[in-house]
């Protein structure tokens, strides 16, 4: 079986701030992943190089998904080869309805695909039901996106976007993060809703929490923009009880690497 | 930061390079034969023009006081803009299809090559053609300084309603024309509106009799196609008591490396309960990625809530010409009159806007609103600029203006310049306004979810548009939509 997504040897940061340091991962269609570590490990600065946000560099390596190389392809190409990027701060969009922004969205990606445009009364029944079985209010899709919309709202946004493009790879980049227990697990079902033999899962985060609803087939554990140790779920209960100490080393503190804080 | 902003803004400079002004569909050239004047400005010109149009001694006396006026006034220089001095001698204030030599004829014995023309600008000009089941809208086609046909003259005729040319007008309605040509615009309230009552050459003519709801959208296409011709309409929109009308312009022409003149003058008024609704798509030849080229917009466009309760309504997506100076204004005479602007404005390139709207405020409860959008992309300047002007006798006015501005890239400039005077301390005035760009992080999340920059780009501004285009007719709005992206194509890399 050829691996959904491959990572080898990544090196990548921003200008002159190498971030990523030599981390190698490979994840299978049908494979959930989790990659936790403490902030500044570089979890958010591997789901923006895999995206191909402007700004970032990959100096080394190779990340092969579905068999083509990201490296040279744009953030669009990626999204249309079926890459999707849950953000951790969904951004605000005045004035376009979360149903225009939706549809522009899928339509886009099926005209890069060479498929058909969806019709309007199509997306309107395939919106409905996404939004439905997330428990949105059918009032979430004619509002602007995200303008006013609680944390708890963005996040869940976020999913009914992965639930209507049904990416082939979803990173999830600490999905969990600002939601309470109630919106923590109708999210989770969200992505549950999303598992099945052929699409592929990276969930980045920060607490054992979420995985205690999204079951995950390898959790990794990162520092320093390397992985540093791989293993079953139970690595990541271990995790909760003795925290990252050990894997950080000491002393050493490393800043997130977001080229916006840099 | 600095860096991938740099590569971002590289990238910028190099895409409108590449696009320049060839995005513009509306560029094509007709070849037709012309009758034109040689270029140059006269008492003989303005004489020849009137006598060509076979018009009465009163009118050629207006044209000629006006020219009078005209010699002695200075082209304003207030505004925002910067072009190099017009000269007013080199350009032809009078060009026509030889085919209309003897006047309008009717639809069918309109020029082939001119139906052609207007048939590839989207614009059916014959009235079998137009689609069944969409709703109609009534034409009245500009080709340079004469009509080449107005359309559902007949249909609008049962209701009362006149729909023609100007210079129709003039012969078959002179009292109306007579009653109102001048009276919201001064032939010398600057030296624009001077220079177009000395020399206009057509345009289009409006009257809505006593209680009549317009039953179809009406508008008027005006095209520029002659070299080294200034185009020099006017319009005259007259709502009777207790009636209704919607009307909208379009405009473009052909791309050319001189710039070119078009100096209109837009009359609206509207008497006792009646409403005006005056929407604009200006899609003038912008010039190119250098500045070469474009049309000079300098407009005048007033409307005048002459009686009680009478409304208002400007609608504006003005996305070409190199030079906008247009300020469509509302006088609200009448007690309880209502004058609203909504504008669209998007500057790419070197193109430079200075565009706003005047409300006065004479009568008592009248109320203005005013949303403006300003776009600014490439190197262009733009500038809102407007007032707000309530007078002593305007107890209880009411004002509400929102002015919002959007930068895309780092070398483009975005100017607010409002003016607001209230001498009724009754007045509630409110302004509000914002400057915003768009985020590296919205393109981005836009650009994950599969749009191209471009797509995300004429998406963010259409969302910040939002307000505006929901007033313009619906026939139109997804036109205009499309006519926003297209305007911003090449400012992002």
């Amino acid at each position: 079986m050829s691996s959904l997504l491959d990572i080898k040897d990544l090196h990548a940061g921003i200008p002159d701030k190498p971030i990523i340091n030599g981390l190698s991962l490979s994840i299978n269609p049908g494979e959930v992943h989790a990659i936790m570590g403490p902030n500044g490990s570089g979890k958010s600065t591997l789901s923006y190089v895999l995206s191909g946000k402007e700004g970032y560099e990959v100096n080394g390596g190779e990340m092969v998904f579905d068999g083509q190389e990201l490296a040279q392809m744009s953030p669009e190409a990626r999204a249309i080869a079926g890459l999707f990027l849950a953000f951790q701060y969904p951004l605000e969009i005045p004035g376009v309805t979360n149903m225009t922004f939706l549809k522009t969205s899928l339509n886009a990606i099926r005209r890069g695909r060479g498929e058909d445009e969806m019709d309007a009364a199509s997306f309107l029944r395939l919106a409905r039901e996404k939004s439905r079985a997330l428990g949105m209010d059918d009032d979430m899709l004619r509002r602007q996106l995200n303008v006013g919309f609680s944390g708890g709202e963005k996040k869940r946004n976020e999913i009914l976007q992965m639930a209507i493009l049904e990416p082939k790879l979803a990173i999830l980049d600490e999905t969990d993060s600002g939601l309470d227990i109630d919106a923590l697990k109708t999210v989770a079902e969200g992505v549950n809703a999303l598992r099945s033999p052929e699409h592929g899962m990276l969930v980045i985060t920060h607490y054992q929490r979420l995985l205690d609803f999204i079951k995950p087939d390898v959790v990794h554990v990162m520092a320093k923009g390397q992985i540093v140790k791989s293993g079953g779920p139970e690595l990541a209960l271990e995790l909760e009880k003795s925290g990252y100490a050990e894997y950080v080393g000491g002393a050493e503190t490393a800043s997130e690497g977001s080229p916006a804080h840099a | 930061m600095s860096e991938a902003k740099a590569s971002i803004d590289k990238e910028t400079v190099e895409q409108v390079a590449q696009f320049g002004g060839e995005h513009y569909k509306y560029g094509f050239t007709t070849e037709i034969d012309m009758d034109r004047v040689e270029n140059g400005l006269s008492e003989d010109i303005i004489r020849f023009i009137s006598a060509k149009k076979d018009e009465p001694q009163w009118l050629l006396d207006w044209r000629l006081d006006a020219y009078e006026r005209w010699l002695t006034m200075d082209e304003p220089e207030w505004a925002h803009v910067d072009y190099p001095k017009i000269d007013y001698q080199d350009l032809c204030y009078y060009a026509a299809p030889k085919s209309m030599e003897d006047g309008p004829k009717s639809l069918d014995e309109v020029d082939p090559e001119l139906l052609k023309t207007y048939e590839k600008l989207g614009i059916p000009l014959i009235e079998q053609e137009m689609l069944a089941g969409v709703r109609k809208v009534a034409v009245d086609a500009v080709f340079d300084s004469v009509s080449v046909g107005t359309t559902f003259r007949d249909e609008l005729a049962k209701e009362g309603v006149i729909f023609c040319s100007f210079s129709e007008a003039v012969k078959e309605h002179p009292d109306l024309v007579q009653k109102y040509l001048g009276s919201v615009v001064p032939k010398s309230d600057n030296y624009f509106t001077a220079l177009n009552s000395a020399v206009f050459s057509d345009g289009s003519f409006v009257y809505i009799p006593p209680g009549v709801r317009c039953p179809m959208e009406l508008s008027t296409y005006f095209r520029i196609n002659e070299a080294n011709t200034g185009q020099f309409e006017r319009t005259l929109v007259i709502a009777d008591k207790g009636s209704y009308v919607s009307y909208l312009e379009g405009c473009t022409a052909p791309m050319r490396d001189e710039n070119q003149l078009h100096a209109a003058v837009v009359e609206l008024v509207a008497l006792e309960d009646a409403e005006i609704k005056y929407s604009t798509v200006q899609n003038w030849y912008p010039g190119d990625v250098d500045g070469k080229g474009g049309i000079y917009n300098f407009v005048t466009k007033r409307g005048d809530c002459r009686e009680d309760r009478a409304r208002i309504s400007w609608t504006q997506v003005e996305t070409g010409s190199a030079v906008t100076w247009k300020y469509p204004s509302c006088i609200l005479r009448g007690d309880g009159s209502s004058g609203e602007f909504y504008s669209i404005a998007i500057s790419n390139n070197l193109q430079q806007v200075d565009s706003g709207t005047k409300m006065i405020h004479l009568g008592k409860n009248t109320s203005s609103k005013i949303i403006s959008k300003g776009i600014s992309a490439g190197r262009s300047s733009n500038c809102y600029r407007g007032q707000v002007s309530v007078h002593p006798k305007a107890t209880n006015a009411r004002n509400f203006t929102q002015c919002d501005s959007l930068l895309i890239g780092d070398k483009c400039a975005a100017h607010t310049v409002p003016y607001i005077e209230a001498k009724n301390l009754s007045a509630v005035l409110e302004h509000e306004a914002t400057t915003s760009k768009i985020s590296e992080d919205q393109l981005f999340f836009c650009q994950q979810r599969g749009l191209d920059a471009e797509e995300a780009v004429a998406l963010i501004v259409n969302g910040f548009c939002r307000d505006v285009l929901q007033n313009l007719p619906m026939e139109f709005a997804v036109e205009a939509q499309k006519l926003v992206g297209i305007s911003l194509e090449g400012s992002v890399g």
